[in-house]
């Protein structure tokens, strides 16, 4: 197994993104910047599918006259349903925030722990 | 005809009579449009399972697409059971649902309730019934953003937070399940979980196989809220609407549970892999901590609906104790608490809502007096209560005896200790409850008889009477658990 840096430089491109979302996520008081970590970690999950798809000089799955070699179409379906949800996931966490912003007049998570704290 | 097209329609009834509720609008109306759909998906969960345990798995392929190409819905003697859990609570929460909804939901938002909550159903019961990794994924994730709006509906106004909380938790769960599907689709190139059982053995020894365990273990536990990723789940439980949380707490964790047993004995079952990774070591100390934390917490709440969240997150872990077992005997302690448990749960959180419809407070200083108060509502929680702790005559017995048995069978007698231990935990919080609404004296609302509508009344005593029924006669059930089990569990052996 070789993870020489070039050979697999996808692989190391998704690490480090999807470790940048999930800092943000933990590490971020703003609701809004967590929901955008949020995207930013399902974002490299998507690049994950779609470069295990590719086949080496394999070009779109289209039927055509002198191609031999074609790109595995399935994970690239797979990931149009999981950018759907991730769409819908995204839309619903950013109404939530707007209903937050009109009972709590703020969006930061600690002003909001101190108010839930007092009662 | 119909008959063979039973496992489709178990899923497209519900999900095509969910947007027909945002067409009919009506309050009134849309409850009898959701009443007759849960109502006509219970009896195709009896009529599949019965298929089931008389001629054995049913394989649907969608769209005569074969597996592993195409989509495969299988069902066998456990997700049989799940369907019948999920859609049996569905037909009892949906008539208990209509007065408490119509109080706690504001009159032009229920028919978007309703639209949910069908919604969250057909997830739950996509879960259970399809055959594919990914698909699973699509329903987990269907029956989550369903979820998270329902949570949202409380009145409280930390609904709003809970449900926020739970989105972030939720989506790092099924992201982390995609990733686990995805490590196993790069190392077989196969989707279908049957397939991948079959697959899968023969390169045990792969780092990819290992992480794509790892991750699907991680997403799953946080789905099912398996100490310590639990944090999300007291919250939702005790600001969504009284109605959401019976549903939740009797048919999503459980769902999740499910899953999990799937990934761990479907999927990994053949190559030993609790014994491969510490992973079974591992899942029992989670499971073992999950029983005492979350009891000992319970007995620290002041609000009853919190105090019961606590308990599932305990209950939580007797299942996942049961499945790590791997034995049997274990595995079929785990699945039957898990129906067990659902009844017990669905009646307790029915009282509690019962409770604040008429007082308007489930906080334990407002329940003084409430069994002469409210004495049927009471006596239900009381029942349900003895179930958690698992006083003979009740579901909650049975589910702890077989545990303990296959703790005992398997030799590793500390853990029958630890859980008889934690149930004197469970003794504790319910005691304090029970002391407050009968024994304490003095009280403002020494005589006032209050007793709740009928309409809550009749659904909460079913699932009670269930509790009592199964605790009695537990053959049924048990069969069902054992027939699942010893298909589960490699050789199936005792």
């Amino acid at each position: 197994m070789s993870l020489d840096f070039p050979g697999l430089f996808n692989y190391w491109l998704i690490i480090i993104l999807m470790m940048i979302g999930f800092y943000i996520v933990i590490a971020h008081g703003n609701l809004v910047k967590k929901i955008v970590g949020l995207n930013v970690f399902q974002v490299s999950v998507f690049l994950l599918y779609i470069t295990m798809g590719k086949v080496e000089g394999g070009t779109a799955p289209i039927l055509a006259d002198g191609i031999e070699v074609y790109s595995n179409p399935l994970p690239h379906v797979l990931i149009l349903t999981a950018i759907v949800v991730g769409v819908a996931t995204t839309a619903l966490g950013l109404a939530l925030v707007v209903r937050i912003k009109e009972t709590y007049t703020t969006i930061e998570e600690d002003e909001i722990d101190a108010m839930e704290n007092q009662g | 005809m119909i008959q063979h097209h039973l496992p489709i329609l178990q899923i497209l009834v519900p999900l095509l009579a969910a947007p027909v509720c945002m067409f009919i609008r009506h309050p009134q109306v849309v409850w009898v449009w959701t009443l007759a759909i849960v109502w006509l998906c219970l009896p195709m969960s009896v009529a599949l399972l019965l298929q089931v345990l008389d001629q054995g798995v049913i394989v649907y392929e969608l769209g005569d697409w074969a597996a592993p190409w195409g989509i495969e819905y299988r069902v066998d003697s456990l997700n049989a059971f799940i369907l019948v859990i999920v859609t049996m609570i569905a037909s009892v929460v949906v008539p208990y649902g209509r007065t408490l909804v119509d109080s706690e939901i504001p009159a032009s938002r229920i028919y978007l309730f309703y639209a949910m909550f069908l919604l969250c159903m057909t997830g739950l019961l996509g879960i259970a019934i399809t055959g594919d990794a990914f698909n699973l994924f699509v329903f987990l994730e269907i029956s989550s953003l369903s979820t998270y709006v329902l949570v949202s509906l409380g009145k409280d106004r930390r609904a709003l937070t809970a449900a926020y909380r739970y989105l972030i938790m939720g989506t790092i769960g099924a992201t982390f399940y995609i990733i686990g599907v995805g490590l196993l689709y790069m190392a077989t190139g196969s989707l279908n979980i049957v397939d991948l059982g079959k697959l899968v053995p023969a390169m045990a020894d792969h780092r990819t196989i290992q992480a794509a365990l790892a991750f699907l273990t991680v997403g799953l536990a946080l789905k099912a809220a398996l100490f310590p990723l639990h944090m999300w789940l007291p919250n939702a439980y005790a600001f969504a609407p009284s109605v959401v949380t019976v549903f939740l707490a009797a048919t999503a964790t459980k769902v999740a549970v499910y899953a999990f047993i799937r990934v761990i004995f479907g999927i990994f079952g053949d190559i030993d892999v609790l014994a491969l990774l510490p992973v079974r070591y591992l899942l029992m100390l989670l499971a073992v901590a999950a029983m005492f934390a979350g009891s000992a917490v319970a007995i620290y709440q002041n609000d009853a609906k919190r105090l019961l969240a606590y308990s599932s997150i305990a209950q939580i872990g007797y299942m996942i104790l049961g499945i790590s077992m791997d034995s049997v005997t274990g595995v079929a302690a785990g699945i039957v608490h898990l129906f067990n448990h659902a009844l017990m749960k669905g009646g307790l959180f029915m009282a509690l809502g019962a409770i604040l419809y008429k007082t308007g407070s489930v906080d334990l200083r407002d329940m003084t007096g409430m069994g002469r108060r409210m004495p049927f509502t009471m006596a239900a929680f009381v029942v349900g209560g003895l179930s958690l702790i698992g006083v003979p005559l009740t579901a909650g017995f049975v589910s702890k005896w077989y545990l303990i048995q296959a703790a005992l069978e398997a030799g590793w007698w500390p853990l029958a200790v630890l859980i008889v231990l934690s149930s004197l935990l469970a003794v504790i919080y319910v005691w304090r409850i029970v002391e407050i609404a009968y024994f304490q004296p003095g009280g403002q609302l020494p005589k006032i008889y209050d007793r709740a509508p009928l309409k809550l009344l009749i659904p909460m005593w079913v699932l009670t009477g269930a509790t009592i029924y199964f605790g009695i006669d537990a053959t049924t059930t048990m069969d069902i658990a054992y027939t699942a089990a010893k298909t589960l569990v490699p050789g199936g052996a005792p």
